[in-house]
């Protein structure tokens, strides 16, 4: 366990310097958007493992709910940690990528708007799992984390009719993407998928040797309350 | 079953009496969203036509604000001489108790809304252009999606440091597509639009955010 | 150069602040644990 996280960080860096050297160099131009199109190497892969964490995040809260196995409680909390680092890179290279090609930082959108309140539903998440007491957050982190995902069937209904009533001159084009562009963004979405793992894995130690660093200063307290005072 | 029913019927009962006494609670929000309609008049400044486009987000930011006065002190009441804990090791059904606290939570905020509504047509000019029933209606499944989410998002921040904070904190960026449905088809029927998209979502999330809630209400309770 | 376009590279430069700046905090909140874990033990706590 010890050797093998330098060795597939070191993995992962020349990963994503090839990923990167794709994005940048092997990658065709855009025709229309020109160079910024690249941006698009970063925000979508992005984007799509933020998903997919929120998604761990959900199953791993299910299996508290029922097992109350203490690691899931941690897989929830690594992953939904990781999952809004991830989606704020997103939220962030989309406005810089916006700028240039539509004229505007920001649109309130469709896709836009519901990235940003599933944003704001798993950032309040971590602000709950903060705030309470430590005895009661993996239940209550959990319970919230079911609520978070209910949500985000209505968040997509609801902002997709509020904005196709209202089109907006944005998402344009549509049509088919070169294949050697959906190659580069392949690769990107693997080194990143490779980068995330190890992040979320950095930090479920940190988050273990912290429970045992608490309940090891807790047991001490149990056995000789003067010196904790 | 008589017994959940009753429990239930107790506590609101209880609720009620005390709020009765020292309308507290509806005093504040009252106060509280009339603030908020004189603020946006001040900073809008809108005219009648405006005011159509604007209202159906000002009524609803007044009330949601509002709300929160309530909400936040629906629980802390039953903390401070432990009667939570008593409930928590009584045999009775913890969704007893959540439902009376949702009832109750309800019944503040729809009397606070009656109260407000004419003030609103009067400062605002209002006049809906589709049919009025329809509002009540809005009303009603907004009000309770608003009121269950907040119950439950309350009883959750009970026990967190800076409570007041964190009802809010929780209850907004969930609440948002309830909020999104509540504004938009109170936009629409002000101005003489069809709504039923939006009812039928608000409806369905107040059946699919109940029955959540009413199924982790238990867990909730008793977390620690 | 193609990283010249000031909005590619503000966006690459973005991603990586992000993600190294979140790498940061882990890394300071384990160097920190790690302190915790030593001074337990010269205190002689078992665990």
């Amino acid at each position: 366990m010890k050797k093998a996280f330098p060795i597939l960080g070191v993995l992962t860096a020349l990963f994503l310097a090839y990923a990167f050297y794709q994005a940048l160099w092997v990658a065709p131009t855009e025709q229309t958007m020109g160079n910024v199109q690249r941006i698009f190497y970063y925000h979508v892969p992005s984007a799509i493992i933020g998903f997919m964490l929120f998604f761990i995040n959900f199953g791993a809260s299910i299996f508290y709910l029922i097992k109350r196995n203490p690691a899931a409680d941690m897989v929830a909390l690594v992953t939904a940690e990781v999952g809004v680092v991830f989606l704020t890179v997103n939220l962030v290279t989309g406005p810089i990528w916006a700028r240039p090609v539509w004229g505007i930082w920001w649109t309130w959108d469709m896709r836009l708007t519901s990235t940003l309140v599933l944003w704001l539903i798993y950032v309040s998440y971590l602000f709950l799992r903060r705030f309470s007491s430590s005895g009661e957050t993996p239940l209550l982190a959990a319970a919230l984390a079911v609520l978070g995902a209910l949500c985000v069937p209505f968040v997509y209904f609801s902002i997709w009719f509020f904005r196709t009533q209202h089109p907006q001159p944005v998402m344009g084009g549509g049509g088919s993407i070169d294949p050697r562009m959906l190659h580069v963004l392949l690769i990107n979405w693997l080194a990143f998928s490779c980068f995330a793992f190890l992040v979320c894995w950095a930090r479920y130690r940190l988050e273990q040797l912290q429970r045992e660093v608490d309940t090891a200063y807790a047991m001490e307290s149990l056995r000789d309350p003067r010196r904790s005072a | 079953m008589s017994a959940p029913t009753g429990i239930t019927r107790v506590t609101l009962l209880k609720d009620l009496r005390l709020e009765w006494r020292s309308k507290d609670a509806i005093n504040s929000m009252l106060f509280f969203s009339l603030l908020v309609v004189v603020v946006f008049a001040f900073s809008f400044d809108p005219t009648a036509e405006e005011s159509r486009q604007i209202a159906g987000g000002l009524v609803w930011v007044a009330f949601l604000f509002a709300a929160v006065v309530a909400l936040n002190q629906t629980w802390a009441r039953e903390i401070r001489n432990q009667v939570l804990d008593a409930y928590r090791v009584s045999p009775a059904p913890p969704n007893s108790l959540f439902i009376a606290k949702v009832l109750g939570n309800f019944i503040f905020v729809s009397v606070l809304e009656a109260l407000m509504t004419p003030l609103f047509i009067m400062f605002y000019r209002l006049r809906a252009l589709g049919p009025a029933w329809q509002l009540a209606l809005v009303a009603a499944l907004g009000t309770w999606a608003l009121v269950v989410n907040g119950t439950f998002f309350a009883a959750m921040s009970l026990r967190t440091r800076s409570r007041e904070i964190m009802l809010p904190l929780l209850l907004f960026p969930f609440s948002s597509p309830a909020l999104i449905a509540m504004v938009q088809a109170t936009t629409a029927i002000l101005n003489g639009e069809g709504a039923h998209f939006w009812i039928v979502l608000l409806a369905t999330y107040d059946l699919v955010f109940t029955t959540v809630c009413l199924l982790l209400f238990e867990t909730v309770l008793n977390a620690e | 150069m193609i990283i010249a376009n000031p909005y590619l590279f503000a966006a690459y430069a973005a991603t990586w602040i992000i993600h190294i700046g979140y790498l940061t905090t882990i890394v300071r909140r384990y160097a920190r644990l790690k302190r915790e874990v030593e001074e337990m033990r010269k205190a002689g706590v078992r665990s």
